[in-house]
């Protein structure tokens, strides 16, 4: 039984201009079916050079990506991704309904089929009524909502996001959040949410993968053995979440400092 | 304030009109050669009753559109092409600027000699000279593309011919719609220059007929239909420019948010 997503010693390296940058020294991890699982890592540590690597937008320079198997050659479509730039990701020459239904003309689908696929996955999302809208005539946090609608209508099986809610306010975020979490219980699809934000990534994730600074490799993974009813108010203050989130945040403050666990190389040299 | 400055505008067009009427008739400028405004009018009535002014205008209008549409499809075409295929852009670059700043009317003795006072003379030199217009505004264009918007589009699985489509076209349209309101422009200059030099059929041989015939208002009188000609074009694409770009940020205004 193979894991559905499989990254194995995966590197990238940046040439140009003279500079060499190893961007992704050795990763490796795997996600399996109907998981969540939170990458975090400093900023700057490569997780969006990781993310295009698996979504085929980037050639890794060594290793691979599996996705159910198969070696990510080219964006795979059993994936989608969510960017951060929700402005800059929806087109706005398209209508909200527009938007989510491009990437789905792709696929060998009726018209009815494409347009049900719309409607179910903007009503998921609090959007049902804003189809026939631009995505320049909603809020930042309802951009972002259309782009995750898009992602949902896509049926993909993983769903990539880079850190998605890095651009809109505290409140936003935290409804965006239960969103995703929402969405992933009532739907069971999987996901890998890239963040730079502790809490959030112990908040959402079933397993955080803690990354090292650049060149990047796997500094700890840990599972997050908080209930699967979580909610804002009672989860932040939890004793057991305030354990998880000291313990992540020790780990990247190491990382930081270049301090990895025994056999893993962390120092930078480039 | 949108009313207050079309009264205006319509004052100042009154007074350069009534200027046009009191400096010849107050013997400044001789009125062999510079007719008071309402001379001119008076050529203009005649000339809208006259049939073979009807057919000059519809000669000059055909150069003109049919001119205009194969440079602004060739320019597009072109354009998107030499941006989608790799190195190409490198490739043409150095031919593009060598030939863009040869002035169409360099072109006046080669048209003469290939098609003389056909209607594909004027073609020659109209399509010349605007179809760098639009390729210009369209290189820009293409390059304008989001990266965020393209990885997006690449990431749910579009192909080449469908990122053109939903991506790259859209991007580069309102560049596109720029390209062509100038080419329109210059297209109408070229069209007249033909007529007048080459002696196609068309306002500009119908302008230089009335000239060595010294039938001066009536001259003027076809200046002002070119003038006319000119402003019409320039409002006819702004409005479908207005319309296409509706989604744009210098067309949509203000959002409430």
């Amino acid at each position: 039984m193979h894991a559905l997503l499989d990254v194995s010693g995966l590197q990238k390296v940046y040439e140009g201009s003279g500079r060499r940058v190893e961007a992704v020294r050795d990763l490796t991890f795997t996600v399996d079916t109907g998981e969540l699982v939170c990458l975090v890592g400093p900023s700057g540590c490569g997780k969006t050079t990781l993310l295009k690597c698996m979504g085929g937008l980037l050639t890794p320079t060594s290793g691979e990506v599996l996705l159910e198997g198969r070696k990510v050659n080219g964006p795979p479509p059993g994936m989608a991704l969510v960017f951060q730039e929700y402005g800059r990701s929806l087109f706005p020459w398209m209508r909200v309904g527009e938007n989510v239904e491009l990437p789905l003309k792709q696929k060998n689908m009726s018209r009815t089929q494409r347009r049900e696929l719309v409607r179910d996955a903007l009503e998921s999302v609090g959007l049902a009524d804003a189809a026939g809208a631009y995505p320049w005539q909603l809020s930042g946090g309802m951009q972002q909502r259309v782009a995750i609608a898009r992602a949902l209508a896509y049926e993909p099986q993983v769903l990539l996001m880079d850190e998605p809610f890095a651009a809109v306010d505290a409140q936003t975020r935290a409804d965006l959040e239960d969103l995703v979490r929402g969405l992933w219980r009532e739907r069971g699809i999987t996901i890998l949410f890239v963040t730079h934000d502790i809490d959030e990534a112990v908040y959402l994730g079933e397993r955080v993968i803690v990354l090292s600074a650049s060149p990047t490799v796997v500094q700890e993974q840990l599972k997050v053995d908080l209930p699967d009813e979580r909610d804002q108010l009672h989860t932040r203050v939890a004793p057991r979440f305030a354990e998880l989130r000291t313990h992540v945040y020790e780990q990247i403050q190491a990382a930081k400092r270049g301090e990895a666990e025994p056999g893993s190389p962390a120092r930078s040299v480039t | 304030m949108r009313g207050a400055n079309i009264a205006l505008g319509a004052t100042g067009l009154a007074a350069f009109l009534a200027l046009g009427e009191a400096v010849p008739r107050l013997g400044l400028v001789k009125e062999a050669y510079f007719p008071p405004t309402s001379r001119i009018a008076e050529a203009f009535a005649d000339e809208l009753s006259d049939s073979t002014f009807w057919t000059a205008l519809g000669d000059t209008l055909t150069g003109w559109a049919l001119g205009l549409a194969i440079a602004a499809v060739a320019g597009i075409a072109f354009g998107v092409l030499v941006s989608v295929v790799p190195y190409l852009r490198e490739a043409t670059a150095s031919t593009i600027e060598f030939l863009r700043p040869i002035p169409s009317v360099a072109l006046i003795p080669l048209a003469v000699l290939l098609y003389g006072t056909e209607l594909r003379s004027v073609l020659l030199l109209v399509v010349y000279a605007s179809f760098w217009q639009v390729l210009i505004q369209v290189l820009y264009g293409v390059q304008d593309v989001d990266p965020v918007a393209d990885e997006t589009a690449r990431s749910y699985g579009l192909g080449t011919w469908a990122r053109i489509r939903h991506v790259l076209w859209p991007t580069a349209l309102p560049y596109v719609m720029t390209g062509v309101r100038l080419a329109a422009a210059v297209a109408l200059i070229l069209a007249i220059t033909a007529e007048l030099i080459v002696g196609a059929p068309g306002l500009g041989k119908r302008i230089g007929v009335m000239q060595a015939s010294q039938a001066v208002p009536e001259m003027y009188a076809l200046i002002v239909v070119t003038g006319l000609l000119g402003l019409l074009i320039n409002v006819g694409a702004r409005s479908v420019e207005r319309r296409a770009l509706a989604w744009h940020q210098s067309v949509r205004g203000e959002v409430a948010v």
